[in-house]
C-alpha cells in the first residue's frame, strides 16, 4: 500500500528541500523526520522519499541501511542506548547494559516483552569524561551508577505504560 | 528554549579562551547574553576588513586544526580553488566521535553563538556561498540549540542576506548525521551531506579544497578550530601566535577520561603543560592503590604508550629529547615525536586493573563497527582483528595471535582510501608491539570464564 505522508511531513519536506543547493542533500533530514514520526522508516516511506527527491527507491534504501541510526523495524516506546566504547566500558557500561536488560526482561536490540523499551549498545556518545553514559530517547544521562540506573528504570516504568506486542506480531 | 548544562570550575593551570563564556555559570545560550559578553563584535571587526586580510590573520596565527590531523587552518584555506568560478562551501565538522573526545559538545551546548560567529568570519574570509554545520545524530539538543541560535543570529543580520550591510550573503544550516563515525572523515562527510552513503573519496584527486561538496571547492573545519577564528581576529594573528609555543599556537581543549580521579575537559595553552601534569595534577591522578599501565594520547586510534617507556630523539629544531610519558608536552608536535599523535586531543588513561588484551578488543569492536566497508583491507581486516582479540579474551588465545594480529594491521595501514585504515590498524599494531608479553602470555592463562578487567570490556 502506498505511504500516506502526514501534513507535517509534507510541510517539512517543502521547507527543507529548498535550503540545500541540491535536492538529494535533504534526504537525511527527511529520514530523521519520518523515523521520529513513525518510529521507523518503512519501505513504502522510502519510496515516497525517493519520489520527492527524484531518486530511485534503492538510492534511499542505500542510505537507510548504511547509517546505524536509521531503522526499518520498530523499537520499544523508549529507545535506550548504552555507550559501549572504551572510556564508558572502563566505567562499567557492559554491566549497565546487563542491568537494563534484566530490569526489562529483555535482550539487546529487541523490544522488551512489555513493549516499553529497546536497549542497544551505541558506539562512543562523546561524553567520555562522565562515563558510563546512556541515552534515553534524546536525553543523555551521565555517571550512571547503580542507584541512578534504578531511578531511571523506575521512572520509565512509571511513565511508560506496558503494552506487549500482539502475539501475531 | 534555553537549556542548562553543568559548568566546570577552571583549574588554575587552565587558560580559557574558547570555554571562557561557555563555562561561566552566568552565561546562557541566548543571543542577548552573547552580545552582552562581546559576541559578534569580532564579526563586525572582520567584516570591516578585506577577506584576504582576515585570511592573513588566520595564517599569521598559525592555528592548527583541532579535529585530528593538526593541519594549519590558514594553509587549508589557501588551497581553495578560486579559479574554477564554482561556489565555495564551508562545512563545520561537528561529528565529534573519536572515542575519548567530548569538547565540541560543550561549545555547542553552552556557547553556540561563538561557533556561529567564528563560522561567519571564516565564511567571509573564504567567500563561501553557503555554510553547513554537520552535527552527529547523538547530539539532538545541540542541533536544536544551534538551530535556535542561527535564527537569532539571522534576526540580528549576522547570518543571511547582506550581512551587516557588507553586501556579503551567506546562509548557515544545521545538517544531522545518523550515527556513522566515518562522517567525521571530511570526504565521507561531504558524501553524506550530498545525500549518499558516507564512502570517503580518494585523495588525489578529491581534495575538498578543489573538488568537495557537489564537486565545488569546500573547506571542512572542526568546531573548536572555527571558534578560534573569532579569537584570532580579537588578538590579531601575530599576537594570537604568542599563545602556546611556536608551531603549536593557541589554547586547546584536552579531554581526559578513563582511570583518573577527575576526568574532564581542560583548556590549556598548547605546549605549556605535560601529559604527566594533566594526568596526575589537573586530572587528580590515578585511583588510590592503582598504577599506570597505558596512555592513549590522542583518541582511540592513536598509538598507545606503555607506562615506563621512554622516547628519545631530536625535535625539528635540533634539540634532543629523552621523555617519559609524563614529560611529553601537550601539543601537536611532541606526541608525534614520541611515535603517536595528539589526534583529537583525547587522552584515555588505563591503569593496572584492566586486561590490556580486553582493552584492545573493545577498541577493535569500535573500528570494526565503523568501517564503511568500501575498501577490502579495512572492511575485512577490522573484523578479523575484532574476532581474534575477542576470542583471546574468551579463553581461545593462541601463542601466535600477537604476530597474526600485527600482520593483519600491517596489511591494512596504507592500503585504503581514507585514514580509517590507519585508525583501525594503529591500535592493534601498537598494542601488540608494546604489550607483546601480555598478548603472548594470554595463551598460557587458564580461562575461568570471568574477566580480568574490573568490568567486562567486550
Amino acid at each position: 500500500m502506498a505511504y500516506s505522508p502526514s501534513e507535517e511531513l509534507i510541510a517539512y519536506t517543502a521547507q527543507i528541500v529548498p535550503r540545500y543547493p541540491q535536492k538529494r542533500s535533504a534526504i537525511m533530514m527527511i529520514l530523521h523526520f519520518i523515523q521520529r514520526q513513525d518510529g521507523r522508516i518503512a519501505l513504502d516511506a522510502q519510496e515516497w522519499v525517493a519520489a520527492q527527491l527524484d531518486l530511485t527507491p534503492m538510492q534511499v534504501r542505500e542510505v537507510v541501511t548504511f547509517y546505524p541510526y536509521y531503522r526499518e523495524h520498530s523499537v520499544g516506546k523508549r529507545y535506550i542506548r548504552v555507550c559501549r566504547t572504551l572510556s564508558c566500558a572502563l566505567g562499567g557500561s557492559y554491566k549497565v547494559c546487563d542491568q537494563l536488560c534484566a530490569a526489562f526482561d529483555t535482550k539487546p536490540n529487541e523490544v522488551s516483552p512489555d513493549g516499553r523499551v529497546t536497549v542497544e549498545f551505541a558506539e562512543c556518545l562523546a561524553s567520555c569524561g562522565t562515563a558510563p553514559v546512556i541515552m534515553i530517547d534524546d536525553d543523555l544521562y551521565e555517571n550512571v551508577t547503580d542507584a541512578k540506573l534504578q531511578e531511571l528504570v523506575d521512572r520509565i516504568k512509571a511513565e511508560t505504560p506496558a503494552e506487549p506486542a500482539a502475539p501475531s506480531a | 528554549m534555553l537549556m542548562s548544562f553543568p559548568k566546570s570550575e577552571p583549574h588554575p593551570r587552565e587558560r580559557r579562551i574558547i570555554l571562557k563564556n561557555a563555562e561561566n555559570p552566568e552565561f546562557d545560550q541566548s543571543i542577548e547574553c552573547a552580545l552582552r559578553h562581546g559576541g559578534y563584535a569580532m564579526q563586525k571587526k572582520a567584516f570591516g576588513m578585506k577577506p584576504d586580510e582576515v585570511h592573513q590573520e588566520v595564517l599569521d596565527s598559525g592555528i592548527r586544526g583541532r579535529g585530528g590531523a593538526g593541519f594549519p587552518a590558514g594553509m587549508k584555506w589557501k588551497f581553495l580553488d578560486r579559479k574554477s568560478g564554482k561556489p565555495i562551501y564551508l562545512i563545520c565538522n561537528a561529528d565529534e566521535s573519536e572515542p575519548g573526545t567530548f569538547k565540541d559538545r560543550q561549545i555547542m551546548h553552552k556557547d553556540p553563538h561563538q561557533l556561529i560567529e567564528g563560522m561567519m568570519i571564516a565564511a567571509y574570509a573564504i567567500n563561501a556561498a553557503q555554510a553547513f554545520i554537520y552535527i552527529r545524530e547523538e547530539m539532538p539538543h545541540a542541533a536544536r540549540i544551534l538551530d535556535d541560535a542561527i535564527e537569532e543570529a539571522r534576526a540580528h543580520n549576522f547570518v543571511g542576506e547582506n550581512i551587516l550591510g557588507s553586501g556579503y550573503s551567506c546562509e548557515l544550516i544545521v545538517h544531522r548525521g545518523a550515527a556513522a563515525y566515518i562522517c567525521g572523515e571530511e570526504t565521507g562527510l561531504i558524501e553524506s551531506l550530498e545525500g549518499k552513503r558516507a564512502y570517503p573519496r580518494i585523495k588525489p584527486p578529491y581534495f575538498p579544497a578543489a573538488l568537495g561538496l557537489y564537486m565545488c571547492p569546500t573547506i571542512v573545519n572542526n568546531v573548536e578550530t572555527l571558534c578560534h577564528v573569532r579569537h584570532v581576529i580579537e588578538y590579531g594573528g601575530k599576537e594570537y601566535a604568542k599563545i602556546g609555543v611556536p608551531n603549536n599556537t593557541g589554547t586547546r581543549i584536552w579531554c581526559l577520561s578513563g582511570h583518573v580521579q577527575k576526568p574532564g575537559y581542560y583548556e590549556l595553552e598548547t605546549g605549556k603543560v605535560t601529559y604527566g601534569e594533566l594526568i596526575h595534577e589537573i586530572g587528580g591522578g590515578l585511583r588510590p592503590g592503582r598504577t599506570l599501565q597505558a596512555v592513549i594520547p590522542g583518541g582511540s586510534s592513536a598509538k598507545v604508550w606503555r607506562a615506563g617507556e621512554r622516547f628519545k630523539g631530536k625535535l625539528r629544531d635540533g634539540t634532543e629529547f629523552d621523555w617519559a610519558i609524563e614529560d611529553v608536552p601537550l601539543d601537536f608536535d611532541s606526541p608525534m615525536a614520541a611515535g603517536s599523535m595528539s589526534g583529537s586531543g583525547a587522552i584515555i588513561v588505563i591503569d593496572d586493573s584492566a586486561d590490556i588484551v580486553e582493552v584492545l578488543a573493545n577498541i577493535n569492536a569500535f573500528y570494526a563497527h565503523e568501517s564503511c566497508g568500501q575498501c577490502t583491507p579495512c572492511r575485512e581486516g577490522s573484523l578479523w582483528m575484532k574476532k581474534i582479540t575477542t576470542r583471546m579474551v574468551h579463553g581461545g588465545a593462541r601463542v601466535e595471535d600477537g604476530p597474526l594480529l600485527a600482520s593483519i594491521g600491517d596489511q591494512i595501514a596504507g592500503r585504503t582510501i581514507c585514514a580509517h585504515g590507519e585508525a583501525c590498524a594503529w591500535p592493534t599494531q601498537s598494542f601488540v608491539a608494546k604489550f607483546g608479553d601480555k598478548f603472548a602470555g594470554k595463551a598460557a592463562e587458564t580461562y575461568t570464564g570471568t574477566h580480568r578487567s574490573e568490568y567486562r570490556l567486550i
